[in-house]
């Protein structure tokens, strides 16, 4: 029983009305947790009552703590009938129950009714006293840290990275009914969202209680859904990938740095890294370790982790050498690697004897009959870049893959390794069987460098390969929930991998007694509660297959996982996507260096006392110079599957960077960009969007009906990407997410991923259009007129993302071309000999091209689809990612939105009607947020993420969050200039440039209110402890010589440097000047990660609100868009609400995982279901930062010991 | 095909403020959205007319959402729903702070709302047409069905029309009831700005007097005309007057000072009072003017005048006839005599004056405070 809650309710103001005689309210409030209950006295005849009440004390088990929201309804005193509830608060306490996080929640909270929305606020105070709990067995897990970020947040550094954990609850939904009905359900729904808070507490220490078992302390990229099933229940499930985080120094360590010789070899990279988004962040390009080195080290694994602590730095340092001598060899023989994992079909034995196109269904391959029997269908279909059909140059008829996609029943559910096995050279072939020694064990631990192996170390190579691969195969779901890595975590990525499932929601009319999973909940509904097994059971089918996908990609690790679900009636579209990538254990053991390393430098965590950092860097990166000639931006292009093995045909090239691994033509990845990705121009945002009409049907038929779909959806979906892509002259595309959405008549896809040019990769072939009957004058040349306009788009477009492949850099890197070849006419033959270099006739026939056939219909739909899409207005750029490449210094400037749309479609459309109406839709919405955020120029839309649903028959409901922030318009011509030199040059005069800055800044600062000094900073120097202080005396040290110094130019420009936004940030602390002594509690939130201009000090815990509002007089609250404007501006309110109350001035990863609308304009009648999750935070402006440590020297040094943390 | 819902809601508030113009003068969408066509937005931006409808119904939504806040300006303070960028706060303060002279508010509330509060502003203001022909009305629904043809009449939206005419309203109730000084309350309890504080100030005097501006003698008289009028009175001539710390409102008139402006009846009954003070006068003023004459010969007249409208002023129904009773009785026979208005102003400095060395004149506490107002409304109303 080790937790002691306590409540004070301090003051209510803005109430309503209650007693219309009086025009006054007779106010108190009850305080429930648990099923204890508190009670205020009645504050009397006031809209802004003062209860002050003393302390409410629960006494309670800290696994109540998890499970259970803190309960304030607020009420009005009735003399004579029932008392009339003015609203409620749900106060999550897990921010409280993490030493980490907030330590009380204390501010105005909105009071909110389903009904009536915001009825005024309550100022509330809550503590928590915790008191340790050893006990073993114990069921809660308080104490695990939850971030939505999917990468490692910013002020943590990863010591470890346990892996994927899952988890899911099912209760029966209180109020599924009113979908149909909508009653008048105030009761109904609040049981709802009390019902739901309670299911992702319990989740929450559900998942918390396993991390704790596999010996983690966070859970990173976290992601809870609901799933509305309606009649079978309700289920919260959540999936994310547990971690050891810990608290990294506000000011980074540097007291291992200086004799740490991995960041500085990763200095040497940096320059070349510079055009990275991030600036100045870099990495290898590809591992360096050698295996026998590695089977030197010490290294222990334990099976289900992957480890990467101990290593010594020295180690490393000796290493490198040896590396090197590796290298040249790689080029041959590394993707010669064999894979043990490919798909156990028959068929695969023909890949390997030659590469037609139809060798691609290989990797549909296996389909167990009892999967099917499982369920009415599965669908398992296989996505990566070079799917068979988007491969035209391989196989100029994509319809001729189309049966590759008839299969619905051939999912893939091999786990085990593939029997055949074809080694090209004399590369051992080993299986996962296999028994391995002890000491090869070891050697995987350190392993994980996939394909890198050097040639003298190729058999071991492939060995060790084999053995990292099982390991972490011998995990459940080797799947990581992050997108993005610490730099050199991702060796090498495969592509994307999806698998969908089409299931029938059947009601269990099983008692659930005994299940452990739903036991808490049993209260709600103790007759019938759906056994988690199943869906359970669901998932996993789903995540073996996509291990399987992974597995044939010659990947052992699948990251930028995620899963969703799509129900319509009784049939449930599961879906999950991921990238199959190869991960370095041994990088993962870096991996806090380096993320440490990477926060210094990065723009927006530049700390000012990192800078002596970064000048070490700078020296080291100069002496290091250019003795590596592989580009770091480019590793993790490189092909992790066997070059003969393709899993699919793909047209492999060696890398444009480095020369020496081959590389895919296209990449599709479900990541965010590598910070240390080679970037030519800028990105933008690619979505493929698709309607198919479906037969109305029930049960079974429907689901076979949806199966059936799934594929031809799927197939379009990709071949509308990959023809936007290359419209846009891009090669690679990242954050792609592909959503299917399922209603009784039609089936909706919509596909969103951010294009780019990959410098690592060849450029793309153009578009070539075929007709199909030559002869015909006037066909052709409507074809020609066609063709011309592709083409001027290509090239409109190649100017505007400025995407111009450097080939005059290709000449300089590019030493040892393997090959001689032509960029823009690259054939890339099917048959395998890379050497075969042919000019070819631009006119026509080439098979570089990407042919469309236009008397296929499905083309001229693409191609109409092709040339409707409007391109961004001036100024504006868009991404699906976190940020746009080719963009670096953003100001404050950001604006976090939602938009909503709901069309109602004609009956009896077509299904190109459909597609029309819905593109139009998606640009219309586009074009809308682009003039809405006109006064944000230049700016970029980020984040942006689209949800589509089919609420009703005819209906279509598209959603979109995201984040515009603006930045500086002359910077990126000078940084882009900047980035294209790789040399040390540039950021010496970088330097310079930005000394200017440095005394403006210095001038405006010292004149800067000291009282500005961030509460956060404060807060977090109170944690301070004596053994914190002790450990980083070293750190103390250097700061205060630094401090001391900071006055000189030189030291800050070294800081500025590192930031690659000086303008920007100069430009917000003059805005910020005339406000920041101010108390004004502004709440940024964001989709993003971080904030501009400003580093997280501190993170305070999970947001993760669920809210349903009703309304019975829709006319009268201004229609549905009324309705719905009101809600999302409360839903908006209450998060920064609570953020403020926790302390915080952010939310970073901010998403809308849900927003059901229903409604019943007959009835006047409308409900809406918004849930919203994020990562409550504290940040500081960089400028203040620089300003309190200029002037309170002392005190930052201990916020800089206290930021550490305990 | 439609589109059914359409919602953009940032997490900092975007108005554009010619929107808001327009909403504020009572456009309808479709209006609006035709004035922004033809102000150019659309080739700034390349938007079409469809994303600016769009924009143009969200906008609208926002402002309706913020329009139940600003009901009730104090709330604004502290609210929740809306985040105004801090940015532009931080542009918008100064400028907004010098305009408005706000001085007495607490600056913070200032750089929290200042957006809001310069949309409060807009939204409080009114057109002094549309002000003229309520002004001392009613502040009832009757007058409020007849907006229509007041609309006609000025020309500004039947909308905005009614906007302003509920914000008067809503001022009036508000204010009707509290204690302290009107200008003041109105100020702290809507976030006005003092000019505009002090124009609603004498909209709910007026309307609480149902003073009568519409007559066709007093037509010529602007709504600041009567505004400064209202100053006077309400400075002059209520409770809270006299006595700040009372307990009563602002917005009556003082009774006891009423019942005592009977008293100065005696300065026209008493036969030999009136002769007195008529040459006390014409003394004063002989060879000073040019219009002595007709002075001399008006002066029983007007004084009569004055001091019949001071004994009636205890009868609410002749409180309402007050400005065209000044008009009737005095205005117009000077203007008739064509005084000047400094003829007009000597006349009254020593009208004023010379009733206090009359002998057995004892009221001259109330004869200042009447005169002194009497006097600087007629001169402010002497004017064609």
């Amino acid at each position: 029983m080790p937790g002691k809650l306590k409540a004070k309710i301090v003051a209510g103001r803005h109430l309503p009305v209650m007693d219309r005689a009086s025009d006054l309210t007779d106010a108190f409030v009850e305080v429930k947790f648990g099923n204890t209950t508190f009670k205020t006295d009645v504050y009397p005849k006031s809209l802004n009552p003062q209860w002050n009440s003393e302390w409410f004390k629960f006494e309670v088990d800290d696994e109540d703590l998890q499970d259970e929201p803190l309960q304030i309804t607020v009420l009005d005193h009735d003399t004579y009938s029932a008392n009339d509830a003015i609203g409620k608060v749900y106060i999550d306490i897990d921010p409280l129950l993490c030493s980490e996080a907030a330590t009380v929640i204390s501010g105005w909270l909105p009071i909110y009714d389903t009904i009536h929305g915001i009825r005024g606020e309550i100022n509330v105070l809550v503590k928590v006293d915790l008191f340790n709990d050893l006990n073993r067995f114990r069921q809660s897990s308080c104490g695990v840290k939850f971030f939505c970020t999917t990468s490692i947040p910013r002020c943590y550094r990863a010591v470890m990275v346990h892996g994927f954990v899952e988890e899911l609850v099912v209760n029966e939904d209180p109020e599924y009914q009113w979908i149909d009905r909508i009653r008048t359900p105030r009761a109904s729904n609040e049981a709802r969202q009390r019902l739901i808070f309670l299911m992702s507490g319990e989740l929450q220490r559900k998942i918390g209680l396993k991390v704790l078992e596999m010996g983690g302390n966070a859970v990173v990229g976290y992601l809870q859904c609901f799933d509305l099933e309606g009649e079978s229940g309700l289920v919260v499930r959540a999936i994310g990938t547990a971690c050891t985080l810990e608290k990294i120094s506000t000011f980074p360590a540097t007291a291992t740095h200086p004799n740490n010789s991995s960041p500085s070899k990763d200095m040497k990279d940096s320059p070349q890294a510079a055009p990275s988004t991030l600036g100045c962040r870099s990495t290898h390009s590809s591992p360096v370790h050698s295996a026998s080195s590695r089977l030197s080290q010490g290294f222990s694994v334990s099976v289900p982790t992957l480890l990467f602590a101990g290593m010594k730095p020295r180690h490393r340092s000796s290493e490198v050498p040896r590396a090197r001598q590796c290298r040249p060899g790689f080029g041959e023989e590394a993707p010669g690697v064999p894979l043990s994992s490919g798909p156990p079909t028959p068929l695969r034995a023909q890949t390997f004897s030659s590469f037609s196109p139809s060798k691609s269904y290989s990797r549909q391959s296996s389909s167990s009959d009892t999967e099917l029997s499982l369920t009415p269908k599965t669908v398992g279909i296989f996505l990566c870049p070079s799917t068979p059909a988007l491969e035209s140059e391989s196989s100029p008829l994509p319809s001729a893959h189309l049966p590759c996609h008839l299969r619905p029943g051939m999912a893939s559910r091999s786990t085990t390794p593939p029997p055949l096995h074809i080694s090209q050279s004399d590369t051992a072939m080993l299986r996962k069987s296999v028994s391995f020694s002890e000491e090869l064990l070891l050697a995987v631990s350190g392993m994980g460098s996939g394909g890198s192996a050097g040639k003298e170390a190729g058999p071991l190579k492939a060995l060790l390969r084999q053995q990292t691969q099982s390991a972490l195969e011998q995990r459940e779901y080797p799947f990581f929930t992050l997108t993005a890595f610490p730099p050199g975590f991702l060796l090498h990525v495969g592509g994307v991998v999806s698998a969908r499932s089409v299931k029938l929601l059947d009601r269990i009319h099983n008692p659930a007694l005994g299940n452990t999973r739903s036991y808490k909940l049993l209260d709600w509904n103790s007759f019938t509660a759906d056994e988690p097994e199943t869906r359970d059971a669901w998932w996993e089918e789903i995540r073996q297959e996509i291990k399987s996908h992974a597995k044939a990609l010659g990947c052992h690790a699948v990251v930028g996982y995620s899963e969703s679900t799509s129900i319509c009636e009784e049939v449930c579209i599961l879906s999950a996507s991921g990238t199959a990538a190869v991960l370095s254990s041994r990088f993962m053991q870096d991996g806090p260096l380096d993320t440490e390393h990477r926060l210094s430098r990065q723009p927006l965590c530049v700390f000012s006392t990192g800078s002596e950092r970064v000048e070490g860097d700078m020296g080291s990166s100069a002496s290091l110079g250019f003795e590596e000639v592989v580009s770091p931006g480019c590793g993790f292009c490189h092909i992790p599957y066997d070059e003969l093995n393709i899993p699919f045909p793909a047209q492999l090239t060696y890398c444009y960077c480095c020369r020496r691994y081959k590389v895919p033509d296209v990449l599709f990845t479900t990541i965010d960009l590598p910070t240390e990705a080679n970037v030519t121009g800028k990105g933008c945002l690619i979505q493929a969007r698709l309607c198919r009409t479906k037969k109305k049907a029930q049960g079974e038929g429907n689901a076979t009906a949806i199966s059936s779909l799934l594929p031809f959806l799927e197939y379009e979906l990709h071949t509308q990407l990959m023809n936007k892509l290359k419209l846009r002259g891009m090669n690679a595309l990242f954050g792609l997410r592909i959503q299917i959405s399922v209603g009784e008549t039609m089936l909706l896809g919509l596909a969103s991923a951010t294009g780019v040019y990959l410098t690592a990769l060849p450029s793309p072939g153009g578009i070539q259009i075929a007709g199909k009957t030559p002869s015909d004058i006037t066909y052709e040349q409507h074809i020609s007129t066609m063709q011309k306009k592709i083409n001027d788009t290509i090239d409109k477009n190649k100017e505007l993302y400025e995407i111009n492949p450097p080939e005059v850099v290709e000449e300089i890197i590019g030493s040892p071309i393997p090959e001689p070849r032509q960029r823009s006419r690259l054939f890339r033959s099917h048959s395998e000999s890379s050497d075969e270099v042919s000019e070819l006739d631009l006119s026509h026939g080439k098979k570089d091209a990407f042919v469309l056939e236009i008397d296929d219909t499905d083309a001229v739909e693409d191609i109409h689809a092709l040339l409707t899409d409007s391109p961004t207005p001036a100024g504006f750029y868009s991404c699906n990612t976190e940020i746009m490449p080719g963009i670096q210094n953003w100001t404050s400037a950001i604006q976090m939105f939602t938009s909503v749309r709901v069309f109602r479609l004609n009956a009896n459309l077509t299904n190109q009607g459909l597609n029309k109406i819905f593109s139009d839709l998606c640009e219309n919405l586009l074009k809308s947020l682009y003039f809405k955020l006109r006064s944000m120029v230049p700016c970029c839309l980020c984040h942006l993420n689209f949800t589509v649903a089919i609420p009703e028959d005819e209906l279509i409901q598209v959603a979109v969050t995201a984040v515009a922030m603006s930045f500086d318009k002359e910077q990126p011509l000078e940084n882009g200039k900047q980035s294209g030199e790789k040399t040390l040059i540039k950021a010496i005069t970088e330097n310079d440039e930005q000394l200017q800055f440095n005394l403006e800044l210095n001038a405006e600062t010292s004149s800067h209110n000291p009282l500005s000094s961030p509460k956060g900073l404060s807060e977090v120097g109170s944690h301070l402890s004596a053994r914190d202080r002790c450990s980083s005396w070293i750190e103390q040290l250097k700061l205060k010589a630094h401090t001391i110094r900071r006055g000189s130019v030189k030291t800050t420009s070294s800081l500025e440097k590192a930031s690659p936004l000086p303008e920007g940030r100069s430009r917000s602390l003059r805005s910020n000047r005339s406000y920041s002594g101010s108390s004004v509690a502004v709440v940024k939130m964001t989709p993003l990660s971080f904030i501009p201009g400003a580093k997280i000090i501190k993170y305070l815990g999970i947001i993760n609100m669920f809210f349903i509002r009703e309304t019975s007089s829709l006319r009268e609250e201004g229609g549905v868009s009324g309705f719905l404007h009101t809600f999302i501006a409360e839903v908006f309110a209450m998060v920064r609400a609570h953020v403020a109350a926790l302390g915080g001035n952010a939310v970073v990863s901010y998403s809308m995982k849900e927003c059901v609308f229903m409604e019943n304009p007959n009835k006047n009648q409308a409900q809406c279901l918004i849930n919203v999750s994020g990562d409550a935070v504290i940040f500081v402006r960089e400028s203040e930062l620089e300003s309190t440590s200029v002037q309170t020297q002392s005190a930052t040094t201990h916020t800089s010991n206290g930021g550490e943390g305990t | 095909m439609s589109v059914e819902l359409d919602v953009f809601v940032g997490n900092t508030t975007i108005m554009d403020k010619e929107v808001y113009q327009l909403w504020l003068n009572g456009y309808t969408v479709n209006d609006a959205v035709k004035v922004r066509i033809e102000g150019g937005v659309m080739e700034e931006c390349e938007a079409s007319a469809e994303v600016l409808l769009s924009d143009t119904m969200d906008q609208y939504r926002t402002f309706q959402m913020c329009e139940r806040l600003l009901h009730h300006p104090a709330k604004l303070a502290n609210q929740l729903l809306f985040q105004i960028p801090p940015d532009r706060q931080a542009m918008l303060i100064e400028r907004y702070a010098l305009a408005c002279q706000f001085n007495s508010l607490d600056f913070v509330i200032i750089q929290f709302q200042t957006f809001i509060c310069i949309s409060l502003f807009r939204y409080y203001a009114f057109d002094d047409l549309f002000v003229r022909e309520v002004l001392g009305k009613k502040l009832s629904k009757g007058t409020k069905k007849d907006l229509d043809d007041v609309s006609i009449k000025t020309g500004i939206t039947l909308k905005s029309c009614r906007r302003q005419f509920d914000n008067f309203k809503r001022v009036f109730k508000v204010v009707e009831e509290l204690k302290g000084p009107l200008v003041e309350n109105i100020r702290q309890h809507f976030l006005l700005p003092d000019q505009l504080a002090r124009d609603y100030a004498a909209i709910v005097f007026f309307a609480n007097h149902r003073f009568e501006t519409g007559k066709k003698k007093l037509q010529y008289l602007t709504f600041q005309d009567f505004a400064f009028c209202a100053g006077q009175l309400i400075n002059n001539w209520t409770v809270g007057a006299v006595d700040n710390m009372m307990e009563d409102m602002d917005v009556d008139l003082d009774k006891e000072f009423l019942q005592d402006l009977k008293d100065l009846k005696i300065l026209i009954t008493d036969k030999d009072l009136l002769d007195q003070h008529k040459n006390l006068v014409c003394t004063a003023l002989r060879g000073k003017t040019n219009v002595f004459n007709e002075m001399e010969a008006n002066f029983k007249n007007l004084s009569r005048g004055l001091v019949n409208i001071a004994a009636k002023l205890i009868n609410a129904k002749d409180v309402r006839d007050f400005f065209i009773d000044l008009v009737e009785k005095f205005i117009e026979p000077c203007r008739s005599d064509k005084l000047t208005s400094i003829d007009v102003n000597l006349y009254l400095t020593h009208y004023t004056n010379s009733a206090h060395i009359l002998d057995t004149f004892k009221h001259h506490a109330v004869w200042t405070r009447y005169m002194g107002v009497i006097k600087s409304c007629i001169l402010r109303m002497y004017h064609d």
